[in-house]
């Protein structure tokens, strides 16, 4: 039966073929590239309206100074398919000079050796005191850098919706009680008290969100950072746990699936009241056409006043040579230049990574947000998010996922249970 | 002696000549298929090597050649995950071949009956097939969403009790999986069937007749008996079918809630691109590719030895 081998084979090999087909493709786009002078290629997923024409800044700030720039855009999946082709252009001996990678990722395209350092620039350009050391920290292999952030996303809000807040007669929760009591009084009033979207990455989203609260900064680090086997098998895990599963009570049943902004528009549309999201949760209201403050709230999740936890969206410089290395060099300055973090973060909803620059152009929830980076960087509060890649690998994060996700759906396990899973699948990745 | 020697070449060129074509006409096959051999070899058999040997590795982001023996299968067996993407595989599977195969064959002696507008009906049960799993996984997302779909409408003719939210609870979504699937593929296992009924001798359905067997009896006990190659050829493309399910899945449930509704294929997909595991990805592939040879060989076999004989 040819037809079904050649059919299950498809299942199979389908992404293999996909990557050597990638691989050719990417060959081909490289004989015609590898000429140009003082060119940057710079391979990134920002694709969507707004995104597109933040990167296009970077461009024209590229092609203000003489360097040629090569938009190496791919589309689709949350940068997974930029991966894949990432992967694909690095195997052929081939990477594009820079590309948009964050988080541990960085570490481990520099274990590979790929990576070119930026310590001239970071110099010149005294890094060191502009970002904060924890972000910094992200950006270095090996103590060099070898990545520039581009913007800085709060992971840690909540949005509400201030008619239905008022209607229902309760306040902007701060802590989680008041959240509890809060969701119960908007329940009773019909409405949803949280919109959510069943999806792994949402549902760690609220996970760590809700860990913060309830663990502390301190024990957030230890546990979802360090993957320290004692804090994550200890009771305040299992506490954490608890309060997230208790938090399904204020979702609806419908939610298994659910896209995020979908999640969002619920808020919008006065059927939810409040959503717990990541900034990026701006661009919808945006796209309403409210206003922060007004039209809808945002403030620190309840009881993570005092902590941050950032998505660092950066870009990681690959080793190239000449006239390209040049370039590289000055697309790696003019990132962190006023002028594109304006633009990009505006466009883009979150905050820029260098915390001195004016900020009046930039909406209430925004200014709070750089304030908050700000007075946690030195307080420190400051934390790298795990559900959004920033501080474990991604075979950990998927584990850890697995976990929260299953505990947050399945009936009848123990958060003992997931806890105890958890240490199991922090163990078998180290 | 000359005339001998002549007779002796004469014929001899034509013989070459009709050795030559002969020749080409034995090797033109052989050169034509060459091309497409060569790389179903390559990217078929070639990859699925590959796959092996990467399964060997501890393969991360990108493949590496650090061998370590059996430990990703080990990692695999002991990964809680695989073993819910291996039942739910079971299950889908299973259902998914005996159902479509149920109604298939139903349908298709129904709309074998000579009834008026058969054309109309068959065409109609036909036509979910020519659907992609991307558009029926996202119509029945729709429909079994509770609040939106089925139960939100019978709940609001009056019957407020009525539950049916099998797509957010854990325990039953993988049976959604299996109601969108059989669905979409019927109508096509009827199609098959059909085909085969028409093809029947009609001299046999008489003869049964003749000896006095009654309409249900015929069908069970001469007319499917002689559809045997049918019903081989609907197993093969179903189960195969059911293998290769990963768009319904991504459509359908997006392996949720939690990851209850994960197959091996959603599972090699997840560990190997988006988790940087490509070591335990490949393993997954590799126990995959062992399961439905496990099944098929057997079949195969059976079928085929049976075939020859009968």
């Amino acid at each position: 039966m040819p037809s079904f081998k050649r059919n299950c084979f498809t299942a199979t090999r389908f992404p293999r073929t996909g990557l050597a087909l990638a691989t050719a493709l990417a060959a081909s786009v490289s004989l015609t590239s590898a000429h140009a002078a003082g060119e940057v290629e710079v391979l990134h997923w920002w694709t969507s309206g707004g995104e597109a024409r933040a990167a296009n800044v970077l461009k024209d700030l590229m092609e203000a100074e003489g360097y040629g720039w090569q938009d190496f855009a791919v589309a689709g999946g949350g940068g997974e398919t930029a991966m894949t082709v990432l992967k694909s252009r690095a195997m052929s001996g081939n990477p594009p000079s820079a590309a948009q990678i964050k988080g541990p990722e960085i570490q481990e395209w520099g274990e590979l050796g790929l990576l070119g350092e930026l310590d001239d620039v970071a110099e010149a350009e005294g890094w060191d005191q502009l970002l904060p050391e924890t972000v910094a920290d992200i950006m270095r292999y090996d103590g060099q850098y070898v990545a520039v952030p581009v913007n800085v996303h709060r992971v840690n809000w909540l949005w509400a919706n201030p008619d239905l807040l008022e209607q229902v007669g309760v306040e902007m929760p701060t802590t989680l009680d008041e959240l509890f009591a809060a969701g119960e009084a908007i329940r009773e009033a019909g409405f949803i008290p949280l919109a959510h979207g069943g999806q792994a990455w949402q549902d760690a989203t609220v996970f760590e969100t809700v860990l913060l609260a309830t663990g502390g900064v301190e024990f957030f680090q230890q546990a979802l950072v360090d993957l320290d086997p004692e804090a994550l098998g200890s009771e305040q895990m299992v506490e954490a746990l608890e309060t997230f599963k208790r938090l399904r009570g204020l979702m609806d049943d419908d939610m298994s699936g659910r896209d995020w902004n979908i999640a969002t528009s619920m808020v919008i549309n006065g059927d939810a009241a409040m959503q717990l999201m990541g900034d990026w949760a701006k661009g919808e209201f945006t796209a309403a056409e409210l206003t922060a403050g007004e039209d809808y709230l945002c403030a620190a999740a309840p009881g993570t006043a005092d902590a941050f936890t950032f998505n660092i969206d950066s870009l990681a410089m690959f080793r190239v040579e000449g006239e390209e290395h040049e370039a590289q060099q000055a697309l790696a300055r003019l990132v962190l230049e006023p002028t594109f973090q304006e633009a990009f973060n505006l466009a883009k909803g979150s905050i820029p990574a260098r915390p001195d620059l004016d900020m009046s152009e930039f909406d209430v929830c925004a200014r709070q947000s750089l304030e908050d980076f700000q007075r946690t960087a030195d307080e420190g509060g400051l934390v790298p998010s795990m559900a959004h890649g920033m501080a474990v690998r991604a075979d950990v994060q998927g584990a850890i996922f697995d976990v929260v996700t299953n505990y947050f759906n399945a009936r009848d396990m123990e958060a003992e249970q997931a806890a105890q899973r958890m240490v199991n699948a922090a163990k078998a990745a180290l | 002696m000359t005339i001998v020697s002549h007779a002796q070449e004469r014929p001899v060129r034509p013989a070459a000549r009709r050795n030559a074509a002969a020749h080409l006409q034995d090797w033109l096959p052989r050169l034509v298929l060459a091309p497409s051999v060569a790389i179903t070899l390559f990217f078929v058999y070639g990859f699925m090597l590959w796959t092996f040997v990467l399964s060997l590795t501890s393969s991360r982001m990108l493949p590496s050649y650090d061998f370590v023996g059996f430990a990703q299968y080990a990692r695999l067996m002991a990964n809680d995950r695989w073993w819910v993407a291996s039942t739910n595989l079971v299950i889908f599977g299973g259902l998914f071949v005996a159902i479509c195969l149920g109604i298939g064959v139903m349908l298709a002696i129904l709309l074998d009956q000579r009834i008026r507008q058969e054309g109309a009906l068959r065409t109609l049960y036909l036509y979910p097939m020519a659907l992609s799993f991307i558009v029926t996984g996202v119509v029945w997302k729709w429909l079994l969403n509770p609040g939106l779909g089925i139960q939100a409408m019978v709940r609001s003719w009056g019957f407020e009790s009525f539950t049916f939210n099998w797509i957010v609870d854990p325990d039953m979504a993988i049976y959604t999986l299996v109601l969108a699937a059989v669905w979409q593929a019927s109508g096509f296992v009827m199609a098959l069937f059909l085909a085969g009924l028409r093809g029947i001798d009609d001299s046999i359905i008489k003869a049964a007749q003749l000896d006095g067997a009654s309409l249900p009896r015929t069908y069970l006990r001469v007319i499917l008996p002689c559809l045997r190659p049918v019903m081989f050829s609907a197993v093969m493309i179903l189960s195969h079918i059911a293998i290769k399910s990963f768009d319904l899945v991504v459509a359908l449930t997006g392996g949720g809630p939690g990851y209850a509704t994960d197959l091996p294929a959603t599972f090699m997909y997840a560990h190997a691109f988006t988790r940087a595991q490509i070591g335990l990805g490949s393993a997954s592939a590799m126990l995959m590719l062992g399961g439905v040879l496990a099944i098929l060989i057997p079949y195969l076999y059976s079928e085929l030895r049976s075939r020859k004989h009968g």
